[in-house]
This record gives structure tokens, sequence and C-alpha cells, in this order.
């Protein structure tokens, strides 16, 4: 599947497509098929997301997963500082990147 | 320490305001990207991997308590409470929002800080020995030409869109503790046979994708011609330097193509062209920089005794701290690099607490070093034993300098937007083996250095050991390189051979420190031992 990422233009928060807008939890991302430049070029225009680009991931029974472990991270936050991800009391959390 | 004058904060505080209308422009949809990427990099405000990073210019690593408490007060107000001190001694914040960065700058504006130059094709923030102004053994404190430079080329049209950035590093002692060879240009001030003072003039280092160790280019510069011998060898370098190629475009590229010989010939002739023109930074504008940098009021009469009644002060003393060039003081090096911890990452709580040990104990003045700690210059011997107190309470006092648990790791791919594999988990893996103080010390002094990806942050080419992360099929890997030196010995390190896991590579350090100390003769370091028996005996130890 091909899911949207960026970064938040005000936050730099990672973001992911969900259709309809943006969400900071990669769950949150529907798969966009051939549709993802037509969608960035849209968004371009919204000015509300910076350095969106096209990724691959596969579906899990939790949501999509990042395909390339730099996005998974980016999805997650550090692996080193388990306070700063969006995780931050799950203890597998770190796994879920590996 | 230098000092801002009336204009120096004019324009600093102009660049703030600048930037604010940058950014609201940028925000409220008026400026693309791709209008605003070189206008905040102009600003030292990258985008990452999980928010904006800014890096914070501390020039030649020197700074007094007022900025460093600065730093710890952004890192609790506009970051998640903590600061990132990097190799080229300066400071990152990885959470930035776009939204605050104009009130950030200003915050750093108010205690004669900023993020200029920080980023993009410029001469980035000046380099240079962490000890200067306090070592036993320099020949006087670098840091007046270091600013003398800084001014000079700030702003300056000529090196405004440079090939590619250029770093700069100035020492003036024997022992190399700003790796110059490894720079773009390395000065080290020397005195020659009349007694005057002058550069070793060294061209054309640098590590990334293609590391070289630089020539001396010059072996006596007369100080007063500095500025226009650099003048020189960026013009030659500006006029003849690759733009085509990003991989080919820094000046060590030139040097190698061009050849040494004649690299120097074009600089030596483009040298006295700008001198017929008369174009030297006149003398008396570097003595008004060099009052700056007069030595703090040492006292005399100090003792040098030290009572090493508690042994883990002892061991503390001996491995951080360093002889100082005033009877009864001393250098203190704080680690940031506890077991387990990440590598140059001081809390907020931490960055304030030493600004005010700074502030009582060392003249208030701190330096950061290039391999990731804090050093704070001027400290009296007979203040040591409470200062090691309070560092030890605070989790500071770790006692690994230049030990094989003090790693210089870059951010890796926990942070960076450029990286391919992760490199702080590698050294908390690595430290964490080699927890135990004794063992470490038994292995004497090992610089071990590691990068995510190959433009070499982490200064993998110059570690004792290097790691370099790769990308391997989306796998993280890790080259293991031995034999490199960013000191005065310069050199790069060799690849082994087949990378590694994360954990494999932890496994595979440990071979190699096994292999060292059944082959060590004594007084030898790992590098002079590396040296001694060469390549084969370890790569045997690798991979059996």
């Amino acid at each position: 599947m091909k899911i949207l990422t960026g970064n938040d233009l005000p936050t730099g928060d990672v973001i992911w497509w969900t259709g309809s807008g943006w969400s900071r939890h990669v769950e949150d991302a529907v798969d966009v098929g051939d549709k993802g430049e037509a969608i960035l070029h849209a968004e371009d225009g919204a000015c509300r997301v910076n350095g969106g680009t096209i990724i691959d991931a596969t579906e899990t029974p939790k949501g999509p997963r990042p395909a390339h472990i730099k996005d998974r991270i980016r999805a997650l936050g550090p692996t080193v500082r388990p306070d700063l991800t969006l995780k931050p009391s799950d203890p597998n959390a770190g796994n879920w990147v590996i | 320490m230098y000092r801002y004058d009336k204009y120096d904060q004019a324009i600093v505080d102009a660049r703030v305001e600048e930037f604010r209308d940058q950014a609201r422009r940028r925000l409220a949809g008026q400026l693309t990207d791709d209008q605003f990427k070189p206008l905040r990099l102009k600003n030292g405000l990258y985008l990452q991997l999980h928010a904006y990073m800014l890096r914070v210019a501390i020039p030649y690593g020197t700074l007094d308590s007022r900025q460093m408490r600065m730093l710890g007060h952004i890192a609790r107000k506009y970051d998640r409470g903590y600061g990132h001190f990097t190799t080229r001694q300066n400071l990152q914040y990885n959470w930035i929002k776009l939204e605050e960065a104009g009130d950030i700058l200003a915050d750093l504006a108010s205690v004669e800080m900023h993020a200029i130059q920080t980023s993009g094709e410029s001469i980035r923030n000046l380099s240079s020995d962490q000890y200067a102004g306090a070592a036993a053994d320099e020949v006087c404190d670098p840091r007046p030409w270091a600013e003398l430079i800084r001014q000079a080329t700030t702003f300056h049209p000529e090196f405004s869109y440079l090939p590619r950035k250029f770093k700069i590093a100035v020492t003036a002692a024997d022992e190399d503790r700003a790796a110059i060879r490894l720079h773009d240009i390395g000065l080290k001030l020397v005195k020659n046979d009349a007694g005057k003072l002058g550069f070793e003039v060294y061209i054309g280092g640098g590590m990334g994708r293609t590391p070289f160790v630089a020539p001396l280019i010059r072996p006596f510069l007369p100080a007063d011609d500095l500025f226009s011998y650099i003048e020189a060898a960026l013009r030659v370098w500006n006029r003849n330097g690759r733009r085509d190629n990003i991989h080919k475009q820094r000046i060590k590229i030139l040097v190698h193509e061009l050849g040494q010989e004649e690299f120097t010939r074009q600089v030596e002739a483009e040298w006295q062209h700008i001198l017929a023109n008369g174009s030297n930074v006149p003398r008396e504008e570097f003595d008004r920089i060099a009052a700056f940098f007069e030595p703090p009021p040492f006292e005399t009469g100090l003792t040098d005794e030290i009572d090493r009644t508690d042994p883990d002060f002892a061991l503390w003393v001996d491995q951080n701290v360093k002889a100082h060039k005033a009877p009864g003081y001393a250098i203190v090096n704080i680690s940031l690099k506890p077991v387990g911890g990440i590598p140059g990452d001081a809390t907020a709580g931490q960055i304030e607490l030493i600004a005010d040990l700074g502030e009582k104990y060392s003249f208030d003045e701190l330096r950061v070093t290039h391999a990731q700690n804090i050093v704070l210059p001027h400290v009296r011997k007979a203040d040591l034993y409470t200062l090691w107190q309070i560092l030890d309470e605070n989790g500071l006092a770790t006692a690994n300098l230049d030990l094989i648990s003090d790693i210089i790791a870059c951010p890796g791919l926990d942070y960076c937007s450029l990286a391919n594999a992760r490199s702080i988990p590698v050294a908390q893996k690595i430290a964490t083996r080699f927890a135990d103080l004794g063992r470490q010390r038994e292995l004497g002094e090992l610089k071990l250095k590691i990068s995510g990806c190959i433009n070499a942050c982490g200064h993998h080419h110059a570690g004792h050991i290097g790691i370099l992360g790769v990308d391997k099929k989306g796998t993280e890997n890790y080259q293991l390189l031995l034999g490199g030196s960013g000191a005065e010995d310069a050199s790069l390190g060799k690849i082994t051979g087949p990378g590694f896991s994360e954990d494999g590579v932890v496994d595979a350090v440990e071979r190699v420190t096994d292999k060292y100390l059944a082959v060590r003769e004594e007084g030898e370091r790992f590098l002079d031992t590396y040296r001694r028996v060469g390549f084969e005996p370890f790569k045997e130890a690798i991979y059996g």
C-alpha cells in the first residue's frame, strides 16, 4: 500500500494523510493507491505540510506500518528516548520500529 | 571572551526581525517550501525526522554562564527539556516549532548568540582547542585569531555563496585537540626561531564520502597575514572549485585534483595579488579583538596540592582534569557520556547547573568540546573536590575522558534525515559492554567514533576505532574501521571488511580490544599497537 507523510508546517510534527486531512498517528493513514501525487499537489496549495512524500507501507491489524525503518522511526519517535515517543507508556514501542 | 559591540548587536537583532518576517510569510502561505528553505537554513533551522532542528553557533566553543543558562532556558521552554552538544562545538535542539523559532533567535540575541552560518554553503562555526587560553602546552591563546576570521568572513559577500560548506579550526598547542588536519583549513599557531608568531597552514582535509588528511600548505605564515592568506585560499577555491557535483565541491577535492604543489602555487600567487592591494586586516583591529581575550585575574600563591583521599575523586582527577598554565589552577572536563546515556545530550537542568558552576568556579567561562563534552577551563585546584561532589550528585562526574565509553556519536537515524542507520544505540551498547571503569582504564586512551551515514558527522574516519552505519537492503549494517586519528598524528581509519549487525559490531569491538590487550607492549596506546603490528592481526581477530 502507499501512504502519505510529511511534517506539519507550524510545528514540524510528523503527520500522515487520513483521506480528509492529516493525523499525527500513522494508524490513521489511508492507502492512497495511485492518487498520492495529486493529493500532495493539492496540499501544496493548502500550505500546511512540509516535505510531503509518498511511501510504501504494509497493512497490519493495527493499521498501516511503514516499510522502511526510517519512516517507522518517524512514526514513533526516537528509539533511544521512549519518553519522547508517541507511545511513551508502551514498553514494546521500540520493537515496533525494528 | 569576545563581547558584542553596538554594531554586532544591531546586526543580530536585525537578522532576528528579518527571520520573523520570513517565517510569518511562510506560515501565512506567502512563501513556498522551496522559497523558504534557503532562508531558514541561513538561520540554522533544519527540518529533521521529527521536527525542526535549530543549530546554535558557539564560536570556538567558548561561552559564558549567562549564555549557557539561556541554552538551558530554551531547552526547557521551547524544546523537550534537553539540548545536544555537537562535534562542531555547537548545540542543537531537536524539537523546535517553526512558529516559535523567531522567539528563540530573539532570546539567543539577548545574550549575544545566534544561529547564523550554522548551515548552508558558508564558513561554519569556527572551532578551536577547548583548552584555549588555559592549556599548559599552548604557544598563546588562539581564539583572537579565530574571532578575527569569524568577523572578517561573516556576511562577507565573497564567501556568501561558496561551492560548499567550509570549516576552519585554529589551535596553538602541539597536542591537536581541534582535529585541524581534518578541516578545510586547519591553523596551528607556532613561534619561529626568531620568536615571531605565525601559523602552520593545512588546507584540504575533511571526512565524509571522500576523506583526506590536509597537507601542510605553508609551514610558516606570519600571524598578521592570516586573513589575507585565508582569503586567497578561498578565492582559489571559489574560482576553481566544482559546483556541478555535490560530492566533489569541497576544497579537499580541488587540492587533490590540482595537486598540493599547484594548489599552493595558485594560493601564493593570489595572496601576493591581495597583498599588493593592501587588503589585510589592520593590526589595530586584531589588537582590539585580542583585548577581549585577556586572561582572567588568576590568583597567585595558590597550592597545587590536591587531597586525593577519596578514591573516586582521585580517579576523576586522573581522568578528567588536565594541566593549566596558571599555578594552582586546573582544567575540568565534564563528561556528557554517562554509561548508557546519549553522547552529547544534557538536560535543561544540567545545562543550567553547569552554567552556575562555570560562574562560581571558572571565572564565568565554559567551553564545548568537539568530543561533545563540556569544559570548565579555569578551576582552582582547591575547589576541585567540592566541584566534583556537585557534579557527582547530578550525574556529571563520569570519569571516562578519552576512554572507550567517551564515544563521539552523531544523532543518527533516531533524529537525522540524512542518516541510514542509528548511531546512539550502538554507542550505548558499547559503553554498557565496557561499563567497568577499571576495564576502560586498562585499555587506556581509545577514541571510538560512530557515524550513522557517510557524511561522517560522528568522525568515524578519525576514530582509533570507527563505526559507520549503512543501509543494507533496508537493514542497518555497521562497518568497522581501525587506525584513525584526529589528533596531531592524524590518519584515516581503514575498513576491516564485511559489516555487522548492531549487536555484532559490539562483539567485534570487543574482539579488537581483546587482541590489543594480547599484543600490546608496555606504555602503548591502542593506536600505537595498531600502527606497530598492523591491520592483519586485528582483521584475523575480528573475522577469524
